[in-house]
């Protein structure tokens, strides 16, 4: 690897300090108009002032290049001439793009179904055990860890060599150790795209465990105890009593879930690049966009992912203020 | 139907040395009321709870119809229990929380239906059976949590305090329904709660609790007119029983400038071990306004219509200064703020302590 100089990175040190700078003069020349101003309804004058650069960022940043996909997404690969749905039938008639599909319809399924099942079942094993935070610690603890380092880290873990020679991966290791083959494993379709899902489950488990084991924590004593006067077993307290008492958690951790696994690119992205069938939607537009050069398919996908991402967070809203209310 | 017995029954919670539950000796006949009442901390829930398996019997025993159930698990005592918060399941219905039990053990549907329907009619809960808790009254949820207790058919019901979340006027209308449905279906009951008009209206007996160990077990006329002890001397009836520690003489108990007479008997008991004084207890009901006898200044009146109950301070010449007194007033001669009045106890009807060991002297 290149060495890093200082030296050569002065200009972007140089390029920050202009970036705080302009804020401080941006904010100062605010406060100072604010503070100038006559008498005349100043709260509402002094919240349309502070609320401008952001309204106006947000429409630089967020809305124009919003529009401006949905709008490319009817055009050509150059953005140049108009060619109406094209790009959206192509997305449904190409075999690799519809495997595309169907590979992000096996994450958002596996993710959240995988990671709230494990991470509830985790969550019960430790709950009021001596070492309950400790174990929790070290479950939540790939939480920490970005995508790109958590699938650099796995890559390792899948890491193959031919048969007789040492391997690096945990994984081909165990396997010799148990008398087998090594596999390859990332490139064999499908079971590489369930290889890849399993860093997500690794990554997102601690998440699920620490919300459902918050709010099995909350369950009255007495419903519990209830419970084992009316007489149920292990079984029948778990599915009967304690997962119906959680369910606003487990679709907390359901919804939020299927939309990181919907938007998911990070992982595919540094361990297959997309590549052997394992693609997903996101990582299919940038592939477009970026690499292929064309806009349109690009957009074409973003709009997509972005319609189906839609719905989801509408129900989390309308869940949210119906639980508000409910208090 | 069954019987209860708590054989030297104690619970000693990890990391205490002090036992919450003590050494608890108590028979329950078959369809009796029992109540167990005393302040909180007393160790009366905890007993409860031993009862119903959801805390450990350290000591001792506790059986049920003469089957020692002290280790078994609470699904196998065949109780049911009514908690102070109800306990209901939230996300099932009315019909639901009570068909609960029954769904558990495999009942027959149409049995389950006959049972919970009757139950819900016995508790006018018909009109609610769809319902989800949180859609009830408190007090209609306080039925729920007794039909859930009812359709189970349990050899015990067990209450932990039931009625202290309603209101006041609903807790006295729920609990003579409670007494009556228990009479109706002859349950044996055990029925814990801190507050003592409850306890003496509807238990059967009272058991009356303090610091892990039971003072006095008894009919509640029993526990009202010889309590065993001080604490149960002040502890049952309301207002509570004047219990002031005075000069004993030769002949009796010298309230300042009045003499209750003892028995020559009660003199000696209450000298015991070289004691000058004695305590003796009077009920406010149990005195008189008369123009002598001990001298009460008047500090406040409650009026009840009926009669009225004077809060004073009296001097009783022990050495405390002025002491608290209350007396019950009839309607005609209510005194005024301020006023000095003298009271005059009846005769008969005080109660005499040992003035150390707070044990009750017999007369």
């Amino acid at each position: 690897m290149d060495q890093i100089d200082i030296l050569d990175e002065l200009p972007k040190f140089g390029q920050l300090g202009i970036g705080v700078v302009a804020f401080v003069l941006v904010v100062g020349f605010l406060l100072f108009l604010v503070d100038r101003l006559p008498g005349f309804d100043k709260g509402r004058f002094a919240a349309a002032v502070f609320l401008f650069p952001t309204v106006l960022l947000l429409a630089v940043g967020l809305l124009f290049p919003a529009l401006r996909t949905v709008w490319l997404s009817f055009f050509d690969k150059d953005g140049e001439s108009f060619v109406g749905v094209a790009n959206y039938t192509w997305m449904f008639k190409d075999p690799d793009i519809r495997g595309v599909l169907g590979n992000t319809l096996i994450w958002v399924i596996a993710v959240p179904i995988l990671s709230a099942g494990i991470g509830l079942i985790y969550a019960i094993m430790i709950d009021r055990l001596k070492v309950e935070a400790l174990a929790k610690a070290l479950v939540f603890l790939p939480m920490g860890i970005s995508f790109v380092g958590a699938g650099i880290i796995w890559r390792f873990v899948y890491a193959y060599k031919p048969e007789g020679e040492d391997q690096i991966g945990l994984l081909n290791q165990i396997v010799v150790w148990l008398g087998g083959e090594p596999q390859q494993w990332l490139l064999n379709p499908p079971w590489n795209t369930f290889f890849l899902i399993v860093v997500m489950v690794w990554i997102q488990t601690g998440f699920a465990t620490v919300v459902l084991s918050a709010s099995i924590k909350a369950i009255p004593t007495e419903i519990v105890e209830a419970a084992r006067l009316d007489g149920v077993n292990a079984w029948q307290m778990f599915w009967r009593v304690t997962v119906p008492s959680i369910r606003p958690a487990i679709v907390v951790v359901l919804v939020t879930m299927s939309i990181a696994a919907l938007k998911l690119f990070d992982l595919v992205r540094t361990m297959t690049a997309g590549n052997f069938k394992t693609s997903v939607i996101a990582n299919e537009m940038y592939t477009q966009a970026f690499r292929l050069l064309d806009k349109g398919h690009g957009a074409a996908l973003a709009v997509f992912l972005f319609v189906l991402v839609t719905p989801i967070i509408f129900y989390q809203v309308r869940a949210m203020r119906a639980r508000r209310e409910e208090r | 139907m069954a019987t209860v017995t708590y054989k030297a029954a104690s619970r000693i919670y990890p990391g205490s040395d002090k036992p919450a539950v003590n050494k608890l000796d108590l028979e329950i006949a078959d369809g009796e009321f029992l109540v167990l009442v005393g302040p909180s901390g007393c160790g009366k829930s905890t007993s409860l709870r031993m009862l119903a398996g959801l805390e450990d019997v350290d000591e001792g025993a506790i059986l049920i119809d003469d089957r020692d159930v002290s280790n078994l698990p609470p699904k196998a005592r065949d109780i049911a229990m009514v908690f102070q918060n109800y306990a209901l399941y939230p996300h099932m219905t009315v019909y639901e929380n009570m068909a609960f039990a029954l769904k558990l053990r495999k009942t027959p549907k149409a049995e389950i239906d006959a049972r919970v329907k009757e139950a819900a009619e016995l508790l006018q809960l018909e009109d609610y059976l769809k319902r989800k808790p949180k859609a009830l009254s408190g007090g209609q949820r306080q039925r729920v949590a007794m039909g859930r207790a009812i359709v189970r058919q349990p050899q015990v019901f067990l209450m932990d305090e039931p009625l202290s979340n309603l209101d006041a006027k609903l807790r006295v209308q729920t609990r003579s329904q409670i007494a009556s449905l228990q009479k109706r279906l002859g349950v044996t009951t055990v029925y814990v709660t801190h507050d003592q008009v409850e306890a003496m209206t509807m238990g059967h007996r009272v058991a009356v609790m303090l610091d892990g160990l039971l003072q006095q077990v008894d009919t509640p006329r029993a526990l009202y007119e010889t309590p065993k002890n001080v604490f149960v001397a002040g502890f049952m009836g309301s207002p509570a029983m004047n219990i002031k520690t005075v000069p004993l003489t030769d002949t009796g108990a010298k309230f300042g400038d009045t003499l209750i007479p003892l028995t020559r008997e009660q003199v000696a008991a209450a000298g015991e071990g070289g004691q000058k004084s004695v305590t003796v207890g009077v009920r406010p009901e149990h005195c008189t306004i008369a123009d002598t006898g001990i001298a009460v200044e008047v500090e406040l009146v409650e009026e009840l219509g009926s009669d009225a109950y004077v809060y004073g301070f009296a001097e009783l010449g022990n050495g405390n200064g002025a002491e608290r007194f209350v007396v019950r007033a009839q309607g005609g001669e209510i005194p005024r703020l301020g006023e000095i009045v003298h009271i005059k106890p009846q005769v008969g009807k005080e109660h005499i302590f040992h003035a150390e060991s707070g044990e009750r002297i017999a007369v």
